[in-house]
């Protein structure tokens, strides 16, 4: 069971062994006389609403305590998750919670509710959550499911019932249980100490992966595999390593003359790009990693950098300035030519293609500052999101709906007032919010679901 | 073990990168007045070099094309290492923050080999000379001002 639930990579904490997590369904509690037909547990999609109706809409969602203790802290998090997406607007629990049994629609229908979450959980010794999601209107059960786990799992099972209740209400998944790597900074602005370091999508569970005795840059992550490429200047010698995040073990990807950065994993996990230093620019190189064997995409003798493969594998946006300036062009995978995508005044970078594959992301500086914004592949459709003295480094959730980026502040006179923190912004432009976290941080690199 | 093979390859990537290039032109003609050694610095020291020598240039927005203070400043590195000959330097560019983590990356490394080409140019062993790129990460001055940002668009060379 639970493999068909983590198909691919991070595993949870096993209560024992072999037992990551089991989840099966519950069946809906009949809402009729004495001779209906029972009703379905898992009952076809609610979602009737979109992400863009919801966005002037949110969903209202009632979310009655899972129990004391540990029950409350799962519906802290579910509750955190949806309201926190700007999507749903979560009810106080007004009415009872309803554990079992039938509950009291009519009361949640008097506060206003659309949806219903209810639930409980009871830890004594392996973790065990019950969850029906219920359509308050119809009065009927969307989803019913009970896991059972290790307790210290508690957090990833609340994010995945934000995720049910988010995929059965807005027809799309969520992107809650999933984690952010990224560079963790502090000490003085002139000699930050940069520690690789990875989190869930909400800010909990924060670890360093790295010491902090080099400069660190740019984790990414692998598609499938619980690896993380990033950039590293260990003995002085700035390139791209892999990191592989169950054992903690680093190993240099390839052999470049210059400096190896931006790396980027392809779609399918087979290759990396990255871009390497030559003479006064450099170049971008697709290194295989089955055979370890690189292959020269560009050598324009210009800045070509920050590569990153559109969803489907075909082609790649990356970053130059062949043509004078810092601009954004797109090619095939295998390389060869190249045509411009941004046309707008000032320089463009970091282009980040949408796992939709319908936008790309990118950094903006001119005038004023920096802003992030998306286009369309073809570059046409541009739209500012955000903008600031610095905000960088966009990233987007596995949904496509939500981006993670950098921001900083203009320093003063010293390096005074400088901070460097982590946010998160609706591709609509909407919900442009600060992570919170305990300390600096850049270079987000937002995981695979499930990631 | 690790260490002493990076190095090796290093090294010869670097003779390697060397070979391709060509010096640039129009500096500035000799090896450049040498000031005496002042102070208390050791002769052929770090110290010595940001003392008596001047360890850095700077660069114009985006560019990595050398002023004729720069060219000044890389003449009298030139003439300092011809008379240290033990010296290896390794030259790190550098940006202001006004670009991207990534792109800086380059730009830094371009303005090191711009610097580094220099003085090879003026017949110090490309051997004796590495390379390094900090990007925006090791900004000398710490303000976001102007004056700061061109502070921090340079090539420093330091004793390795």
């Amino acid at each position: 069971m639970a493999s068909e639930f983590f198909p691919t990579r991070r595993t949870m904490i096993a209560g024992s062994i072999g037992t990551g997590l089991a989840a099966s369904p519950l069946s809906a509690f009949a809402q009729s006389g004495p001779g209906a037909a029972p009703a379905s547990p898992n009952a076809p999609g609610a979602a009737e609403i979109t992400v863009d109706q919801a966005h002037t809409a949110p969903i209202p969602i009632a979310i009655p305590s899972f129990g004391p203790g540990i029950g409350d802290q799962i519906t802290q998090v579910i509750s955190d998750d949806l309201g926190g997406s700007g999507l749903f607007r979560v009810l106080g629990s007004a009415a009872s919670a309803g554990g079992s049994g039938t509950p009291d629609f009519s009361s949640y229908r008097s506060i206003g509710a659309q949806a219903l979450a209810a639930g409980n959980a009871s830890a004594g010794g392996d973790l065990r959550v019950e969850f029906r999601l219920w359509d308050v209107l119809a009065g009927q059960q969307i989803q019913g499911t009970a896991y059972t786990t290790s307790a210290a799992n508690w957090r990833r099972i609340a994010h995945k019932i934000a995720d049910v209740i988010y995929q059965r209400m807005l027809g799309e998944k969520g992107y809650f249980d999933t984690r952010i790597a990224y560079v963790a900074r502090s000490g003085p602005r002139g000699r930050q100490q940069t520690r690789l370091a990875i989190m869930d999508q909400d800010g909990a569970n924060s670890r360093y992966l790295t010491s902090g005795r080099w400069l660190v840059l740019t984790p990414r992550f692998h598609p499938t595999r619980d690896e993380i490429a990033f950039m590293s200047y260990a003995n002085d010698r700035p390139r791209v390593y892999l990191f592989d995040l169950a054992s903690g073990r680093e190993e240099v990807l390839g052999e470049f003359e210059g400096i190896s950065f931006a790396p980027r994993f392809s779609p399918d996990g087979g290759s990396v790009v990255l871009s390497a230093t030559r003479g006064g620019g450099s170049d971008i190189f697709r290194v295989d990693l089955a055979s370890r064997s690189s292959t020269r995409l560009t050598s324009s003798g210009s800045i070509d950098t920050s590569p990153c493969f559109s969803p489907d594998g075909s082609q790649i946006v990356f970053n130059s300035d062949r043509g004078g300036s810092p601009q954004l062009y797109v090619m095939s995978a295998s390389g060869g030519a190249a045509r411009r995508i941004s046309y707008g005044s000032g320089q463009y970078g970091s282009p980040v293609w949408s796992p939709r594959g319908d936008l790309i992301a990118f950094t903006r500086i001119g005038g004023a500052g920096f802003s992030i914004g998306v286009m369309m592949p073809d570059g046409t459709g541009e739209r500012i999101l955000t903008q600031g003295f610095t905000v960088e480094s966009p990233t987007f959730c596995p949904n496509g709906r939500v981006m993670a980026y950098c921001r900083q502040s203009a320093a003063g006179a010293g390096g005074a007032g400088f901070s460097t923190s982590l946010a998160t912004i609706d591709i609509a432009g909407f919900n442009d919010h600060a992570l919170r976290m305990a300390g600096g941080a850049s270079d987000p690199a937002w995981s695979p679901i499930n990631g | 073990m690790k260490l002493k093979l990076l190095g090796a390859i290093g090294l010869a990537a670097m003779l390697a990168a060397c070979s391709g290039e060509n010096a640039n032109t129009g500096a500035a003609s000799g090896m450049g007045a040498s000031a005496a050694p002042t102070g208390a610095a050791a002769p052929g020291s770090e110290a010595d070099l940001v003392a008596n020598v001047g360890d850095r240039v700077y660069y114009a927005l985006n560019e990595s094309t050398l002023s004729s203070d720069a060219q000044g400043t890389l003449d009298r590195q030139a003439a300092w290492l011809a008379r240290y000959p033990q010296v290896t330097i390794q030259v790190a560019g550098n940006c202001d923050d006004r670009g991207t983590e990534e792109f800086n990356i380059a730009l830094g490394e371009r303005r090191a080999n711009a610097a580094r080409d220099y003085l090879v140019s003026k017949g110090v062993s490309a051997g004796r000379i590495t390379t390094i790129s900090y990007g925006k990460d090791r900004p000398t001055a710490l303000g976001d001002d102007e004056q700061s940002w061109q502070q921090n668009r340079n090539a420093i060379t330091a004793v390795h």
